[in-house]
């Protein structure tokens, strides 16, 4: 479970203070499935990295599974991100040095264990995405939607709870994009919470619950 | 492992940086190799030179008194006696080995219708163990048989020797001393000398004592040569010997112009000191370059960092925590360390083994010996190696673990 309360992101930026968020009140209960949705600038983001533990909210409260997250040290963040978030981003963000396999092992590298289980887990996510047989392809010899699938499986590495999609399909032609968002709800109906943080209000539709942000703050939340 | 294969893949990207860092690396490995090698040589060169007089002895002389004592005054001469020297071996537990020697200068040698002036020596056996002579192949030092019966033979320096015969062979050979006949038991075996008194032991000659005595009637010593039985008493050794001969002579133990001493035991704590200090004096100059070879392997671990931003982003969004990023960076600056100090260290071996084989001749190597590699020197410079590696990453690696997830991912 999730849980934000008057959870604010202030940046500097120089000496002017930007607000990214202005106070947001957010649950979101176990194995949810729902989209943020909101233009460019309007916080969705941030929030997606609060929620991921890759930030950490400038006034309110956060807890995740009942933990208050505000006071953990950035160690303590890691091993979170580790084992309980997976990260899905609108550029993939793959080691492009890397083959598809070493990436789908990386978080697992953070997490310890021998490497066998470890190879042996990378392939399995792969062949559940449908890459088994790109595993030793480096990104740039993947298209988009492959690439996208790989940043999946690993964002799966460690059994996470909650998966973070930031425009997962941004940078995908719309077929490609179709797959990847099929891949998010057989993600939900296996158990996890998944959240998607998109423009597309087309996407959004796809989700039982749609979030609506502008300017920082939750302007609409519809359950259906 | 994922770091290994980046790693070199990042090696691939940076490849001239990378083998540039390496190869001054393996230059500054290699001067400290060296450095270290050249050190170890000099001071093994200047050790087995003053080996060359003797290792551990003590030499005594005759002195005068300079405080009165018992009601006797100043400027008393203090003589040296055979006897005095057995009765100090006898008295003193401490001494181990003990030679006597009496010096006769201008002896004259001839040989057929060869002929020279030099040094004849009178000692006892004890004296070739004690200074170090050693016989070439063939011959032998004097022996005890040889005191006991005052034969009358003579042990020849090498110098010596190639004057009166050139390259024929010398032992067995009768040699004429002041016109009386002696037998030639040995010759000196040709060693490297750099501190002595009365002579270089190539010059000189050596006969019994006993014999030394009946042919030149001599009633006092030049010197007494001995060797303390343990190297860490010797200072009590030396005060034993002031209180014997005091005892005997009557005068004050605590006045040390009575006789003067040459103690090389002192020497040699001294030039320890003196060599410790080149060495490092030759390793700072050595580490130096590797330090300027650690300063760009920092320099180059930064840019790699900075072209890495949004991979280290990744990695810290996947789970990454500090001390992983740090290892990594750090493993990546001790790679390249070992890489660089691997090869330099085979470099600078070769390179030790070639001037080795090289003959060299001149005086001056065998003064300064030939430069030498020791596990000492491989450690040490393993040590520093490793510092430097440690260093030049630690700083780059602690600013990528401070990168900031969310820009670096936001960067495109």
């Amino acid at each position: 479970m999730i849980k934000l309360t008057g959870v604010k992101k202030i940046y500097q930026m120089g000496k002017i203070d930007v607000a990214a968020i202005r106070g947001i009140d957010l649950k979101v209960e176990n194995n949810e499935y729902l989209s943020v949705l909101g233009p460019s600038g309007s916080g969705k983001s941030t929030l997606m990295h609060i929620i991921g533990c890759l930030d950490t909210p400038t006034e309110g409260e956060y807890r995740l599974e009942g933990r208050d997250v505000s006071g953990l040290s950035s160690n303590q963040l890691a091993e979170i991100r580790n084992k309980k978030v997976g990260f899905v981003f609108q550029s993939f963000n793959l080691l492009p040095y890397a083959t598809a396999l070493e990436n789908v092992e990386l978080p697992m590298i953070y997490k310890g264990g021998s490497a066998r289980q470890r190879r042996k887990r990378a392939g399995e996510l792969l062949a559940k995405v449908g890459l088994g047989d790109r595993a030793r392809h480096r990104p740039t010899e993947l298209s988009g939607g492959e690439r996208q699938r790989v940043a999946i499986a690993r964002a799966l590495a460690n059994s996470p709870s909650i998966v973070l999609a930031d425009e997962p399909t941004g940078n995908l032609d719309s077929t490609s994009g179709k797959e990847v968002i099929q891949v998010f709800d057989e993600l939900w109906q296996q158990g996890c919470i998944v959240i998607i943080v998109t423009h597309d209000s087309e996407i959004a539709d796809r989700t039982p619950r749609i979030v609506k942000l502008l300017d920082g703050r939750v302007v609409d939340d519809m359950q259906r | 492992m994922i770091n290994l294969q980046q790693f070199f893949r990042e090696l691939k990207k940076e490849r001239t940086r990378i083998l540039l860092t390496i190869l001054a690396i393996v230059w500054g490995t290699a001067s400290v190799v060296i450095m270290l090698a050249i050190g170890e040589g000099v001071t093994r060169g200047l050790q087995r030179g003053m080996h060359g007089m003797g290792k551990g002895i003590v030499v005594v002389w005759s002195g005068e008194t300079s405080k009165p004592f018992k009601g006797l005054g100043i400027g008393r001469r203090i003589h040296l006696r055979e006897e005095d020297a057995r009765m100090l071996q006898e008295q003193i537990p401490g001494i181990g080995l003990m030679s006597p020697e009496y010096i006769r200068w201008g002896a004259y040698f001839t040989w057929n219708d060869h002929s020279m002036s030099t040094r004849a020596t009178g000692v006892y056996p004890a004296y070739g163990q004690l200074r170090n002579i050693y016989p070439q192949k063939g011959g032998r030092f004097l022996n005890k048989l040889d005191l006991k019966s005052r034969r009358r033979v003579v042990f020849l320096g090498n110098e010596v020797k190639e004057r009166l015969f050139g390259d024929k062979e010398a032992v067995g050979e009768t040699v004429y001393l002041n016109r009386v006949p002696f037998t030639v038991i040995g010759v000196l075996k040709k060693k490297l000398q750099t501190s002595c008194y009365s002579g270089m032991d190539q010059d000189a000659t050596f006969i019994p004592a006993s014999t030394f005595r009946v042919m030149f009637g001599h009633r006092h010593l030049n010197d007494i040569v001995y060797s303390p039985r343990d190297i860490s008493r010797a200072k009590q050794v030396k005060e034993q010997v002031y209180q014997v001969m005091g005892k005997k002579y009557k005068f004050d133990p605590k006045d040390k112009d009575t006789l003067r001493m040459w103690d090389t035991i002192e020497m040699q704590e001294g030039f320890g000191k003196v060599s410790t200090g080149v060495r490092i004096f030759l390793g700072i100059i050595g580490g130096l370059t590797l330090i300027v070879a650690g300063v760009g392997l920092a320099n180059i671990m930064y840019a790699v960092i900075r072209n890495r931003t949004r991979e280290i982003g990744i990695k810290i969004a996947v789970g990454a925590k500090r001390r992983n990023i740090i290892t990594e960076y750090i493993l990546q600056s001790l790679l390249t360390v070992s890489a660089g100090g691997a090869i330099g260290l085979g470099f600078s071996w070769s390179l030790v083994k070639v001037i080795n084989i090289i003959p060299l001749k001149q005086e001056a190597f065998q003064y300064l010996g030939r430069p030498v590699m020791s596990v000492t020197t491989a450690l040490i410079t393993a040590g520093v190696l490793g510092l430097v590696g440690f260093l030049a990453g630690i700083f780059p690696a602690r600013r990528a673990a401070s990168v900031n997830p969310v820009d670096a991912l936001r960067c495109e």
